[in-house]
């Protein structure tokens, strides 16, 4: 007997509940950042579950192609944090807000 | 239907325009480098125009009369569905008539230019203009089709303009260019309508399916209202009223232009234009009679303006305002082959008297009032004896070539039984031979009455040599047409049809009429103005306010300026200033203000703080995703 789809997808929605609440609540960007890739893999697993569901490849066609634009994002990303580290000694996101008007 | 095609002549018509329009090309990018020489080049090349046209007009009327047409095609010009247009030249006995005209007087003035204009640093642009002038006018009366007229048509106003305007630095100068433009532009716009009215309803403008097919084809209003748009571009061209006001301005040009442009070709396109569309006036018949009413009164009426003025051009342009009447009065009474000869002796004795007209100015200094002149005869033998033959030919002195044109248009006006304007006629004759008279008065004879007309002096003779051509011109031309059914009538008549004249005075009678009326007229001036027994200043101010009134065109500019460019102009301050500074411009800084405005107050929504971004896209994506799963 298959393991309920119902399974995954609530672990997946508890993984991408804890990525959000991360994302919102941390003021360092590096686990920020953790919590991205958190959520990533939350969408990564509803699409293999999904594919798995359907007998259908493509989801997980999907979930690779996810993980390598993540790999990315995640190397423009700490070079971002790491200048901004360099330029004012801090990664909080807070202190860097002159991106406004 | 006109007969054959003449093959050996065809071949070689495009030569005629395309050498001035080689020229024009030549002087318009080298003419400054060239100096003295781009005029003499201009001369040659219009001189080979002429022996071009010469051999192959002479080679057409070897034929009989039915057959002399020659038709060549260019190239396809448009070409949309079904409706072809061809660059198509056609020669017939009155584009012949026309391009001997052109070429022949036009090849003169372009000569006696290389002496006139000798002294001007712009004369390379000058000699560009007239070519490209004469190229546009033989497109005119050679093209095949409405559409190529048309296209000479516009040329050769925006040649009038190029040249009215030629010394722009002149105040007033650029205003008279202007004026000319626009006041032939309403005639030309109404024209152009007519030839959409023309392309509506036959589907082509070529002249041989139009003419052959009109009668078919046309009701008789239709006709009438295509006839008269067309009139009406004939009008702005030619001048006549109400369209007059421009020609005398256009005299700000330098003098050789006024004789090409404004006396011997262009303001005769009108008449060539309705000459040639006859078929649609004479389906109409009621267009025919406006033709008439609008000659005769512009023929009088530019006949006592002539009499009151004092620069010299200005009494020339006057002049050939009423003479173009005349023609239009020959037009009206169907006496097409009159018309023609008329406008060939016009070209003539016009083209003479305004180049014998420069040759004084140009002895004066650049002085134009003729109280300035008197007693020229002395110093300017040549100018004087040359433009007197001028003057009495238009006078109608036999057997110059005016006094058979003139003669004609009466004999016809008396034996159509149009008693009216056989009378008008020869008032309007009486009137032109007095304003000859006076004008020859004040400027030849008599004392001299200034320091420059004391020191005048004769031109050089490369300028005497086209009037003394000119002037030979007027004393042969008149064998053309001893009478109404003369020489030039009837090689005309395959293309335009005879005249058919009933009985009325004796010829011998009609005869000595016009030539008396014109001695008595001629007499009566010399007494006033030439004699020295009236005082010229005490009797003119006895005719105030008539002769200050004729002398500003009865105020016509006037009226035109308060009844419509007044009214204009405020009409446009009112869209400028008013609907455009509060309406137009309000709408634009008004949503520009919105714009910034909403800026100023939507920025603070930045906060620059990252996870607060962060939170409103994940509330966002939920809304979104709730109402999605809502509908769904």
């Amino acid at each position: 007997m298959r393991t309920p789809i119902a399974y995954f997808l609530m672990l997946a929605g508890i993984l991408f509940a804890m990525g959000t609440v991360g994302v919102l609540i941390n003021r360092n960007a590096l686990r920020i950042f953790m919590s991205v890739e958190l959520q990533l893999n939350a969408v990564n697993l509803t699409l293999v579950s999904f594919a798995r569901l359907h007998n259908d490849l493509g989801g997980q066609v999907l979930a690779f192609f996810s993980m390598v634009v993540a790999a990315a994002e995640v190397v423009v990303g700490l070079a971002i944090i790491v200048s901004i580290y360099r330029r004012r000694r801090t990664i909080d996101v807070d202190a860097a807000r002159e991106m406004r008007w | 239907m006109v007969g054959a095609l003449v093959p050996h002549v065809a071949g070689s018509l495009w030569l005629i325009p395309a050498l001035p329009l080689a020229g024009a090309t030549i002087t318009l990018f080298a003419g400054n480098r060239l100096g003295k020489w781009a005029g003499i080049l201009a001369t040659v090349l219009v001189f080979a125009s002429f022996g071009v046209s010469l051999a192959v007009v002479l080679n057409l009327l070897t034929y009989p009369g039915e057959s002399r047409l020659a038709l060549q095609h260019l190239f396809d010009w448009i070409s949309v569905g079904g409706f072809r247009v061809g660059a198509d030249l056609r020669l017939d006995t009155l584009s012949a008539t026309m391009i001997l005209v052109i070429t022949g007087i036009g090849a003169l003035i372009h000569l006696y230019s290389v002496g006139y204009m000798a002294e001007d640093p712009r004369q390379g642009r000058f000699f560009a203009y007239m070519n490209l002038f004469v190229f546009f006018m033989l497109m005119l009366v050679l093209g095949a089709n409405y559409l190529v007229l048309y296209l000479g048509w516009e040329g050769v106003g925006l040649c009038s303009y190029l040249l009215i305007g030629f010394w722009y630095t002149v105040p007033g100068n650029a205003e008279a260019a202007k004026k000319a433009f626009i006041t032939t532009r309403i005639g030309d716009t109404l024209m152009l309508v007519g030839l959409a009215l023309l392309v509506f309803k036959f589907g082509t403008l070529d002249f041989e399916v139009i003419f052959g097919t009109a009668g078919s084809v046309l009701t008789k209003d239709a006709a009438t209202v295509i006839a008269l748009l067309l009139f009406a571009g004939a009008i702005g061209k030619s001048a006549q009223l109400p369209l007059q006001v421009w020609l005398p301005d256009a005299m700000a040009g330098p003098t050789p232009v006024s004789a090409l442009i404004h006396a011997a070709t262009m303001v005769t396109a009108g008449v060539y234009l309705v000459v040639r569309s006859h078929v649609l006036f004479e389906i109409s018949g009621v267009a025919l009679t406006v033709v008439l009413v609008v000659g005769v009164v512009t023929a009088l009426f530019a006949a006592t303006c002539a009499i009151a003025q004092f620069d010299i051009k200005r009494v020339l342009a006057y002049s050939t305002i009423s003479q173009l009447g005349y023609m239009f009065i020959a037009v009206g009474m169907r006496a097409y082959g009159v018309a023609m000869f008329f406008l060939v002796a016009h070209a003539c004795y016009k083209a003479l008297m305004f180049l014998g007209a420069g040759s004084v100015i140009h002895g004066m200094h650049d002085e134009q009032d003729m109280r300035q002149m008197g007693g020229l005869r002395r110093a300017m033998p040549w100018t004087f004896a040359t433009f007197t033959i001028g003057g009495l030919a238009q006078a109608g002195v036999p057997p110059l070539a005016g006094f058979f044109a003139k003669d004609a248009l009466l004999e016809v006006a008396n034996h159509t039984g149009r008693e009216v304007v056989f009378v008008l006629g020869t008032i309007a004759a009486f009137l032109t031979a007095f304003y000859i008279g006076r004008m020859i008065c004040m400027t030849f004879l008599g004392r001299t009455r200034s320091d420059a007309a004391e020191h005048a002096h004769e031109s050089q003779p490369v300028m005497l040599a086209p009037l003394v051509l000119l002037a030979i011109g007027v004393v042969v031309v008149g064998i053309l047409q001893l009478s109404p059914d003369g020489a030039v009538t009837q090689a005309l008549e395959p293309v335009v049809g005879a005249t058919a004249l009933g009985a009325g005075l004796s010829v011998p009678a009609l005869i000595g009429m016009a030539v008396a009326v014109a001695l008595l007229s001629l007499a009566l001036a010399w007494w006033i103005y030439g004699s020295g027994r009236v005082d010229t200043v005490a009797f003119r101010e006895r005719l105030e306010p008539m002769a200050t009134a004729a002398q500003r065109g009865w105020y016509v500019d006037r009226a035109y300026d308060v009844v419509i460019v007044q009214p204009a102009k405020a009409l446009a301050r009112l869209t400028s200033d008013v609907f455009d500074a509060l309406v137009i411009d309000g709408a634009v800084n008004g949503i520009g203000g919105l714009v910034k405005r909403s800026a100023s107050e939507g920025k603070l929504l930045q906060t620059g703080f990252v996870r607060t971004y962060a939170l409103v896209l994940f509330f966002g994506a939920v809304l979104v995703l709730g109402f999605i799963g809502v509908r769904g």
